[in-house]
């Protein structure tokens, strides 16, 4: 399950911000992302994601093979692909239990998978909690709704280990979290690490990477790839900031 | 509930078009002659076999409806209808009312299986009891085609607590004294124009009454549906909660797709004594014409409940779906002290569907309270208005309203409207109203996608959510059907 992106230019509301970006990430590693505010990081998660109004101008994107590009969202994730959202969605009124189920139900039928009733999801949901030390009641309440800003982020890591994707792209998903709740969420990555799993984890600081640590850093400056190295270069990056990487662009 | 949701899907998938109830049953109908004139409303109380006094109290509804005039407040478009060119009176061509469902024209009752009725009570009507624990919690159903009533089920189980659940033409006869107590003490003949038409040519309908202290061990229901070409459907309901009863009482609704505007003018009738409490739920999906807003139901429709006794209460929870134009303000006139009333509503308004509707809560007893919650859904360039009036007397001390409306647009084509009418005359009343209107946002729709759910399970997601608090209030059995239908009425209403 290769993530092969060659050439990848998009534009929002006209706007370039994708200026070209060349990545591979070979199945079972981990590719961090870092670079300064405004540098295309979230623009790249949802042009991957599919999202509307994130406008393809050029280059190719294939995920196994196939041309990730002409699937619609629905379809990227039963091929395979979670985003983990920098600002998880609220959705009033939805159960949080029946969110979860639905999305589960929809991928497990595109795998010929057997649906799971509500008892066996419960059971699964219940075990996949505890190892996040989220509470029981957050399956109850509406999705996302009034939940603080790391319940929000656990919501997503518990989606991950839920829908069990091939490849994750976790959006800034360290933004807004205290030091527990990061390594609680890095424990939740950390556990789908294996032959059959690949991560981008897309980040501002270096801090999550000590608790992810990537097979490869990228540095992504003004919608470009500027720089890429093992886990050192994130360190190289925390001690001289982005301002050395952003010169030499 | 297994049944109802299997046999939707079934229906589902026999039907290739949006609407999946729109077939047609081919039966032998018995028609009065086309038009509406006092010969018309005689005919209707002869074929019905009727005392002199209800053919009087017709009559006399019909002299009002000539001098009236149809209402034209509602925020909705239609052409003038012409009274004098549909049909009144349409049966099924039978001998004598079926004894039991074996002598039902099995046709009839392939259209209510298809519909997702269950009519398994059939064996069970003919003497077979079902063994306690078996299958689901029963529902006693009365089946209303066209102008008359074929079939109620569990009568004698329900008899055996003192419950009466007949048609309201069987009720004329067998209890003409609680019919003649009642009837149009709530909605009087000359209430308003399609009540006072409802009046004097009403068909049938299902009558309930629940004695003194009797808890009805099951949900009692009707299935009203039209069929016949060119008729209005005119049913009446009366249900009576003697006083420390309960009853909770449901109904549905469906039609075939055609071409032409049929017209349902309904008048329904609660009566709560102290401390009894109704619970009333529709779900309606008449045919709200086809996409270019051709054809439909017109529902015209009267429900008022009067909680005349102290500490009695009436919950009127409706999910209106269908019909190309909703006229309905399920009402409460609040008489009684410490009685309470409340009004749950999800109305869609999807293609060129225009729904006004709300409700009435009229304060008169002290510490009265109300609760209104509606939550109005458009689509494609569909017009919904919520309309509804809180009306507080002098008498009223310590009254309370809370009103809360809720819009939800899809697409820009649509509208939604909030017209709350709040007359406070007691200064020590409380009465709150909150409204708000939002759009289905993009980023909500592609969260729901990027987790595997295709977009039209994602707006049937978000729109479930958006009703839940109305939808919570609807029996079990019929919450699920309901949220099926919220998605299906909705189908390509995105994208």
């Amino acid at each position: 399950m290769t993530l092969k992106i060659e050439g990848l230019t998009a534009e929002v509301e006209g706007k370039t911000i994708l200026q070209g970006i060349d990545l591979e990430v070979p199945q079972g590693e981990i590719h961090a992302i870092m670079g300064p505010n405004g540098s295309g990081k979230s623009t790249l998660s949802y042009v991957l994601a599919g999202r509307e109004g994130y406008e393809v101008t050029g280059g190719t994107v294939t995920f196994n093979g196939q041309d990730l590009l002409a699937l619609e969202p629905e379809e990227r994730a039963a091929a395979g692909l979670f985003l983990a959202f920098q600002y998880p969605v609220e959705l009033p009124g939805v159960g949080n239990a029946l969110f979860l189920r639905t999305a589960l139900n929809a991928i497990r039928k595109t795998r010929g998978e057997p649906e799971l009733d509500a008892m066996q999801f419960l059971k699964l949901a219940r075990e996949r909690m505890r190892a996040l030390h989220m509470p029981e009641d957050m399956l109850k309440r509406g999705v996302n709704v009034s939940f603080s800003g790391g319940e929000k982020k656990r919501n997503e890591v518990l989606q991950m280990a839920l829908l069990q994707p091939k490849m994750a792209i976790l959006d800034e998903t360290d933004s807004g979290l205290d030091i527990d709740a990061l390594k609680v969420v890095a424990d939740g990555v950390n556990a789908q690490r294996g032959p059959g799993f690949s991560a981008l984890v897309i980040t501002h600081y270096q801090r999550l990477l000590n608790y992810i640590v990537p097979d490869r850093v990228h540095v992504l400056v003004k919608g470009r790839i500027v720089r890429s190295g093992g886990p050192e270069l994130a360190q190289e990056l925390e001690r001289a900031g982005y301002a050395t990487v952003q010169a030499a662009a | 509930m297994p049944a109802v949701a299997e046999t939707l899907d079934t229906v589902q998938s026999v039907t290739s078009t949006g609407y999946k109830w729109g077939f047609e049953t081919d039966i032998e109908m018995e028609f009065a002659p086309k038009g509406l004139n006092e010969d018309i409303v005689r005919f209707i109380s002869r074929k019905k076999n009727e005392p002199e006094w209800l053919l009087e109290w017709r009559l006399k509804a019909f002299a009002l409806w000539q001098k009236m005039e149809e209402p034209r407040w509602a925020a909705v478009k239609y052409p003038p209808i012409d009274y004098q060119d549909a049909y009144y009176f349409a049966a099924p061509k039978q001998k004598d009312r079926p004894k039991s469902l074996d002598e039902v024209d099995p046709e009839l009752l392939r259209t209510y299986e298809k519909l997702g009725i269950p009519l398994k009570e059939q064996a069970w009507l003919a003497g077979v009891e079902p063994r306690e624990g078996e299958g689901d919690v029963p529902v006693a159903v009365d089946a209303v085609f066209d102008s008359v009533s074929v079939a109620t089920t569990f009568k004698d189980r329900l008899a055996k607590e003192g419950i009466i659940f007949c048609s309201i033409s069987e009720a004329v006869h067998a209890y003409p004294e609680l019919v003649r107590q009642y009837l149009g003490t709530v909605v009087p003949q000359g209430d308003n124009f399609y009540a006072a038409l409802n009046s004097a040519v009403f068909t049938d309908g299902s009558f309930v009454y629940v004695p003194k202290g009797v808890r009805c061990p099951m949900e009692l229901s009707t299935y009203f549906r039209i069929n016949a070409k060119s008729t209005g459907q005119f049913e009446r309901t009366l249900i009576i909660a003697d006083e420390g009863s309960y009853v909770s009482y449901l109904e549905g609704c469906t039609a075939p797709m055609r071409d032409e505007n049929q017209l349902h003018a309904a008048v329904v009738e609660l009566v709560a004594l102290d401390d009894a409490t109704i619970k009333y739920s529709t779900v309606q999906n008449w045919y709200p014409g086809d996409e270019n807003g051709k054809g439909g139901i017109y529902n015209f429709v009267t429900k008022r409940a009067h909680c005349r006794g102290r500490r009695s209460k009436v919950s009127w929870t409706q999910v209106e779906t269908g019909s190309a134009i909703t006229w309905k303000y399920p009402s409460c006139v609040l008489l009684g002290d410490d009685s309470v009333g409340e009004f749950y509503s999800v109305a869609i308004a999807n293609n060129f569907q225009q729904a006004d509707t709300g409700t009435k809560m009229i304060h008169v007893g002290k510490r009265t309270k109300s609760t209104i919650v509606s939550k109005g859904i458009s689509a494609g360039q569909g017009q919904n208005t919520y309309r509804g009036l809180v009306r507080v007397a002098p008498t009223a001390s310590q009254a309370r309203n809370f009103t809360q409306c809720d819009s939800l647009l899809i697409g820009d084509r649509c509208g939604a409207h909030t017209v709350p009418y709040i007359e406070n005359r007691c200064l020590t009343a409380k009465v709150e109203h909150e409204a708000t209107t939002s759009r289905i946002a993009e980023d909500q729709l592609f969260y729901c996608r990027s987790r595997g759910l295709s977009e039209e399970d994602s707006v049937g997601l978000i729109v479930n959510g958006f009703c839940r608090e109305v939808l919570k209030e609807l029996p079990m059995e019929f919450a699920v059907e309901a949220q099926k239908l919220l998605q299906i009425s909705l189908e390509g209403s995105v994208g």
